[in-house]
Parts: structure tokens; sequence; C-alpha cells
């Protein structure tokens, strides 16, 4: 089991490795920082010299390093747009980011798993193909057609709920939390829908096909064979057995959410990591770049990890073959 | 507490105006990007300037007009190499510390920092001498007649507060740390900081002690900024309610706008001025079939090119009307720009033709344009509308549509055969034109363009203090440029605003919202 453990952190240090140097490697096609530092009268001297100021110059590899071994120490630098520490930004960032991605992630289970359950026992019924033919939209409309869509109906037609932003935070320490006032709830229920949308869609799918085909399994039909009520069957019996692929499959998507959150964020001017990370493309801002890319493929590698290890937990299988 | 006076003062501005909080007026207003710093000389950027405008202030400003206006300082005069000023007396930081020439000495050598993006501007002033407590001159190196004009966004701090918060310098680029003017301001202009959080929201209140109280019909009490990046949620916070003001709706949102209830949009001719440039300089273009000779060098294909555009065209398709066509490459406004200049160039295209014939390019010739996708209104569609006309030329152009960090410095590093550029003068004067952009030595005259008698004008009207003269001078060199067709001048852009009904902001040429001048009903 321990070496299981250290074999698979092993890989995900490699892992980390190889990401951050291969995005690191495409910065270089991002564009010059300097020419958006400066103001149009700055010399072409001054140019020259704010780039050796920032080793901008210098080989990518021994650029690469010096990010590295200036990382480690957690110092990701200065932001070139807005001068300050990097650190500090995605920390101020990261509760925004988070709230969003749990409340989309709550949406989408919650009504993926009954949408799914109720069109896999319905499977005819007219509510059912109303929400199958609905759920292509979620799959097939892109996420800022969906989120702009939203704005446009409960903000500009209903004014129900505020268009962008996230107003009423309340500080609790250094995190910032939406959930503790009425505006922090109407100002995250648009994005999260926006965001929960595809993941919804994916959830209700996949629970309704494989309710379909636990429906057709003897023990169900020995339950009813046994007299057990419809509810104790589609709930107890049923369900149970759906949710272990679903599980397997959110798992693996709340580092998806996380990354997805980039397009949402920037529709809805969500302060969060994502909409800091598209502000930093846009003027090469390096620093942001780097850290936020290493941060998200953090995520992708712990929540994969411990994805492993639940199942070396689960199934006891996969634990004889490791020997 | 280094800051405390400072931290006192605005709590006592924040208690002053949320206690009338029934009569408030409170502008709540947007725009795509946030001010990139509050440290008036780290970033001469036009977002970052206008916004700081609002705190700071400067010997000299402009009203909305873009007239020249005394602001920090009552009056000024030339004599020589030497500008004498004199300073308003009883002015007020917003921390309480009295503004006198010690705080203009160290704000131009805080500018003159190597840290500074402001020591261009700034560079023919040599010394800053203090005469008395209110009066100061610059000397500077040779006559210069449009200092002032230099002088708008160079705004002055105080002294004890920078030195204090250890902001005597602006940040140094490869700073490790971030300083303490970056999210920090004590200025004296109009406005003081309540709360910055940058790209969420940053809150300003009036100053209660400002010089300027009541000479100015604003009766705005508190400001709230919230950027908003993606331009359909921006406009949908202005038709919800939610902003008041939005200082860049799209263009092709401007009808929807204005057909809301109770919303309104303005617009002024901008200015700034979009246009192609042509490497005339180059032995043979990099990215052309035309081999050991460089087909733009040629005046007849520049004026061919140039007649191949139809301006008017571009004007209606592209930018819905909301655009000047355009005849020189700087725009109304600008002194050197006069309607004989700036006549539109006729579209010819019969003409155009037979001068491509006469250069030897009957079949015309290959070249990229490179094109910025995310600079100028509707850029990349005015670059594919040009191809269009270029093809009907003989000429074919390949478009390379790429964002500005990657397209500004190809003409920085004078790679790009044939590229987009829109130019703005803060100055407001053909100068800031010539020395960037026409001048053999301009810093941004990829085009290459050298003509002998444009460089001595551009030199000579530097220090030229017979303004009649030196009008005539800038009238001759614009003449040279009209012949000599360095550019394909293709229109002045136009800047539009929208906002409520309650409000009425007066529209300003370069863009900044003035909030002294605003009132809100």
């Amino acid at each position: 089991m321990l070496s299981f453990i250290l074999r698979r952190l092993g890989q995900s240090v490699l892992v980390m490795a190889a990401v951050s140097l291969i995005s690191f490697s495409l910065f270089n096609f991002v564009g010059d920082p300097v020419n958006n530092m400066v103001g149009q009268e700055a010399t072409r001297e001054d140019r020259v010299f704010i780039r050796q100021e920032l080793g901008l110059d210098d080989p990518i590899p021994v650029q690469y390093f010096r990010f590295l071994g200036n990382a480690l120490q957690g110092d990701f630098g200065l932001s070139y747009r807005i001068k300050r520490p990097v650190n500090e930004l995605i920390k101020e960032r990261l509760p925004a980011t988070l709230e969003l991605v749990l409340v989309s992630a709550v949406i989408a289970l919650v009504f993926g798993i009954a949408a799914g359950v109720y069109t896999g026992i319905r499977r005819n019924g007219w509510f059912s193909k109303f929400i199958l033919s609905g759920s292509l939209v979620g799959v097939s409309l892109p996420t800022f057609i969906i989120g702009i869509g939203l704005i446009y109906l409960f903000a500009v037609t209903l004014r129900w709920l505020p268009s962008s932003g996230r107003a009423g935070v309340v500080e609790l320490g250094w995190w910032k939390t939406s959930f503790l006032s009425v505006d922090g709830w109407r100002s995250i229920i648009l994005p999260a829908i926006t965001l929960s949308l595809f993941q919804l869609t994916m959830i209700l799918r996949l629970v309704r096909s494989e309710m379909l085909e636990v429906m057709q399994t003897d023990y169900i039909k020995f339950a009813r064979a046994r007299g057990l009520s419809e509810r104790a069957i589609n709930f107890v019996h049923a369900l149970k057995n759906t949710l272990v692929p679903v599980i397997t499959i959110i798992g693996l998507n709340i580092g998806g959410l996380i990354a997805f959150s980039v397009i949402t964020e920037t529709v809805f001017q969500w302060p969060g990591t994502g909409l800091m990370f598209i502000q930093a493309v846009d003027f090469a801002d390096v620093p942001i770049m780097a850290a936020y890319l290493c941060f998200v493929a953090l995520v992708f590698v712990i929540v994969n990890l411990v994805v492993d290890l639940l199942y070396v937990l689960i199934d006891p299988r996969i634990r004889i073959a490791g020997r | 507490m280094k800051n405390r006076k400072y931290l006192v003062a605005s709590a006592v501005a924040l208690a002053l105006t949320s206690g009338q909080a029934m009569s408030e007026n409170v502008l709540r207003w947007t725009s795509q990007g946030d001010a990139l710093t509050l440290d008036p000389h780290s970033q001469n950027e036009s977002p970052t300037i206008a916004m700081n405008g609002m705190m700071y202030e400067s010997l000299v400003t402009r009203d909305t007009e873009m007239n020249l206006l005394p602001e920090l300082a009552e009056s000024w005069s030339n004599e020589g190499n030497v500008w004498t000023f004199n300073l308003r007396k009883g002015v007020k930081f917003h921390g309480g510390e009295d503004f006198t020439a010690e705080d203009v000495v160290f704000s131009f050598e805080r500018a003159r920092h190597e840290a500074s993006d402001y020591k261009e501007q700034i560079k023919s002033v040599t010394e800053v001498k203090i005469v008395d407590d209110h009066t100061i001159e610059l000397v500077t190196d040779g006559v210069n007649p449009i200092l002032p004009n230099q002088l708008t966004s160079m705004y002055i701090m105080d002294k004890g507060w920078s030195e204090a918060n250890n902001v005597a310098s602006p940040q140094d680029f490869a700073a490790k740390e971030e300083t303490f003017a970056v999210r920090n301001t004590n200025g004296t202009g109009p406005f003081a900081l309540v709360s910055r959080a940058p790209d969420e929201l940053t809150v300003m209140a009036a100053h209660a002690d400002w010089w300027g109280k009541g000479q100015f019909p604003g009766n705005i009490d508190k400001l709230e900024y919230r950027p908003i990046g993606n331009a359909a949620t921006r406009v949908a916070a202005l038709l919800s309610n939610e902003v008041d003001f939005v200082l860049d709706p799209p263009l092709q949102d401007l009808k929807r706008i204005e057909n809301a209830d109770g919303l309104k949009t303005t617009t002024v001719p901008q200015v700034r001025t979009i246009f192609f440039g042509m490497d005339q300089g180059v032995e043979e273009l990099r990215t052309s079939d035309v081999k050991g000779k460089n087909p733009f060098a040629d005046i007849k294909v520049r004026e061919a090119m140039n007649l191949a555009i139809d301006r008017k065209a571009i004007q209606r398709v592209v930018m819905e009307g909301l655009s000047f066509p355009a005849g020189m490459i700087t725009s109304p406004g600008v002194l050197g720009n006069t309607e004989a200049q700036d006549a539109e160039i006729p579209f010819d295209l019969e003409k155009a033709k037979a001068l491509m014939s006469e250069a030897g390019y009957a079949d015309g010739f290959s070249v990229q344009l490179d094109c910025p996708n995310n600079r100028y209104n509707n850029d990349e569609k005015i670059c594919q509308a040009a191809v269009a006309m270029f093809a009907k030329l003989g000429v074919k152009v390949k478009l390379e549509a790429i964002p500005k960090s990657q397209h500004f410095p190809k003409i920085q590093n004078r790679t790009s055969d044939f590229y987009m550029l829109g130019w703005g003068v803060p100055t407001l004067d053909s100068h800031y034109v010539f020395s960037y952009l026409l001048d053999s030595e301009g810093s941004w005259n990829a085009a290459a363009y050298n003509n002998a008698r444009v460089n001595e004008i551009t030199k000579a009207i530097a220090s030229e203090t017979d303004l009649d003269k030196r009008t005539m001078m800038i009238d001759e060199a614009w003449t040279q440029v009209r012949t000599d067709m360095p550019y394909i001048p293709i229109h002045h852009q136009v800047i539009a605003w929208g906002m409520s009904d309650k409000v009425d902001a007066p529209i300003a040429s370069d863009d900044a919202l003035r909030p002294r001048y605003i009132t809100m009903k």
C-alpha cells in the first residue's frame, strides 16, 4: 500500500514538472509584456533595459529554472500588470473560484441525479422527453452564450438578479465568502448555474443510462416480486448502484470545473482566479500565467491522486494487481 | 502607522459622505480595464492616467474641450529656456498636508527616475528651481514652447507622504514587492480614495477641502468604479441599471442603449487615427514574392495603395458610421490638422491600377499585413475589408491578425512589412506625431520614412517660439508627407459613452472621465 502511494506521488511530481515546463515554453508565444508595461513614448533603449531587468532575454531553460527555484520557495514573483505579488493575488481570488465551483457542483449533483433518476424511470413520459431535449442545450451551447443569455433574461429583462460581479461578500479572516449574505447568494446564482450546466447534463445522462441498465437486472425484478414499494426500489436499491461511476466522474470533474470557470468568470466578471488568468494572457503577464497553470495542474494531480487512492480502498482487485 | 493621518482623513471623508446618504450623488461607472496602478508615475497608459487624474493633479490640466487650464499652477510664463509657474496657494493634500514648491520639485525628480514611465515626456526639463514657496522655474534644454502641453499628466505627489511611505521613487520593473503607492494615494484632487480592490471595486469620495469646490459644475459625492471585461456584460449592467455610466460600450450596441428607456449615448471624434504603415526602408520585403527590390519604396505603389482604399465604405460597413475618414495620420484637435491636409484621399481604383502598371507591378505582388485584434475599434474587421480592397488592385495581402502583445513588438522591432497602427496625441501638437512616426529617428517610424526637410522641421518646431512661423512649418511638413504618402490613413476613431439620463457627463476626445464636470439629477 505504502509503495503504491509513493509511486503515485512520484508520478504526480513528474507530471507537475512536465506541465510547468511545457506551459512555460508556451509563454514565448503570448507576446512581449514590456510593450504593455511602458507608454508609447518609451525609447527602444528603455525597452531593452526592462527586458534585461526582467531576464526576458535569457534562454527559456534558464528562465524556467529561475522560476522553478523561486516557486519551490513559494515565490511566484510580481505581476507585470498590477505590480502585486502573485501569491497574494491567488490567495485573494481563490475563495471566489472555489465557492463558485462548490455551488456549481452541488447544483449539478442535485439536479443531475434527480433528473437522471426521473428520466430513467419514466423514460417515455413527455416530461422526460422534455428534460432530455432540454439537456442537449447544456451539452451543445458554449458556456459564454448560456451566460449572456441568462444575464439578458434574469438581469436585464426580469431584473431579478445582478448581471455581474460578486456583491455582498463577508470577510472571514482572509477568506471572503458569498454565503453569508442575500446579495452574495443573488450574485452567485447565475454564474453557478452557467458553470454547472455542462456537468449537470453529463451527470443526468450518466445516471439515466445506469438507471436503465440497473432496472433490467434480476435483483430489481426480485425486489419487485417481494412487493417492495416503488420508492424503495428506485431510490434505495437502484440508485445506490448507479452512483459508483457517478462519483468517479464527479471527482475527476472538480478539476474541470475549476479550469472551465475561466470562461464563466470572464462573462460574469466574477473576481476569481480564472478572470485573473484571462487578464494576464491579454497583457502577457507571465508570472500570473505560470503560477495559475501550475496551480491548475496541482489541482488535477491532487484530485487524481485522491481518486486513485479511493479506488484502492474501494476495489480490492487494484490492490492485488498492484503487487 | 505611517499613514495614520491619511487614514483618518479618508475615514472623515467617508463619514461625511455617508452621513448624508439621502441626498448623496453616487456615480457607479464601468469600463473594460482597470487602472494598472495608482502610482502616478509608474504607468503612462490612458485609463491609468484618467483614474489617477481624479485624485492627483498636475500644474496644468485640460478641460473637456481640451483647452489648457490652470490646475496646481495659477499662471505660467516663458522666457527663453525658463518657464515660471506660480503655484496655487492654500491647496491641501487629502491627508491634510500643505501643497508647496517642495512637492513639485520632488514630483519632477520622481518622474525623472529610471523606473518612471514619464521620463520621456518631461525629458526636456533639466532643472526645477524653487523661487519661493509658491513659485517654481522649470529650466529646459533649449527653448520648449509646448512645455505646458507636456505637463497635463505629470501629477504632483506630497513629498512628506511619499518619503514616509517609502515610495520616493516609482516601483522598479524587477521589484520583488508591491510598493505602498500601488494601492494608496494622497493627491490634491477633487476625489480621495476610499477603498481599492484592483479589477473589482474602487471607491472614491469627494475631497471636502478641494480648492476647486464651487468652481466646477460637478455635483458627484462618490464614485464607484467596477471594471467589466466582457463587452456584452458591460452593456447588460447599464441596461439593468446596475451602473450609471459605461465608458466604452461596443459600437454595435449604441442603438440598443439609445433605444432603452432612461439611457442615452454621446459620441465625439477621438484624438486617435488609424492607419497602415508600409516599410519603404528595407531592401526587400520579408513577406513578398517580389525579390531584390521593395515595391513600397516606389512612391507610385504607395499612392496606388492609398487610392485603392474606399474609406467611405469602411466607415459605412465596418464602423456603422462611427468614424471619420482621414486624409492624414493625426486627428482634428491636434495643432497641424487642417481641413485641407485632412481632406479624404479619394477612392480611385482606375488611377491606382494605372500607377501600379507604371511602377512595373501590373500583376500586383504579395505581402503580409500585420494587424492587432484586440486594440482598436473593429481593428481586425478593418484589415479584412482592406485586404479585399487591395485584392482588386492585384495586391495579394495575407492577413495576420494577432493580439496586441504580439503585434506591437513587430513594429517596435521593425520586423513588419505592412502593419496597422493607431496614434493618439496627448500633447495635441504635431511635434508628437513627427517625432515618433515621421522623423527618420522616430521610435515608432517602422515605415522607415526619411525626408530631410521633415526631419529638419521636426527639430525646428521643438524650439520655435514664433507661433505663426511654427504653424507654417508644421503645415509645410504635412504637405510633404501628403505628397510622399508613407502611410495609408484610414480614419479618426470615434469615442462613444453610454449613460443613464440622470447623468450629464461632458464627453472628451481623450476618453478621460472628468468627474468635476459631471452632474447627476
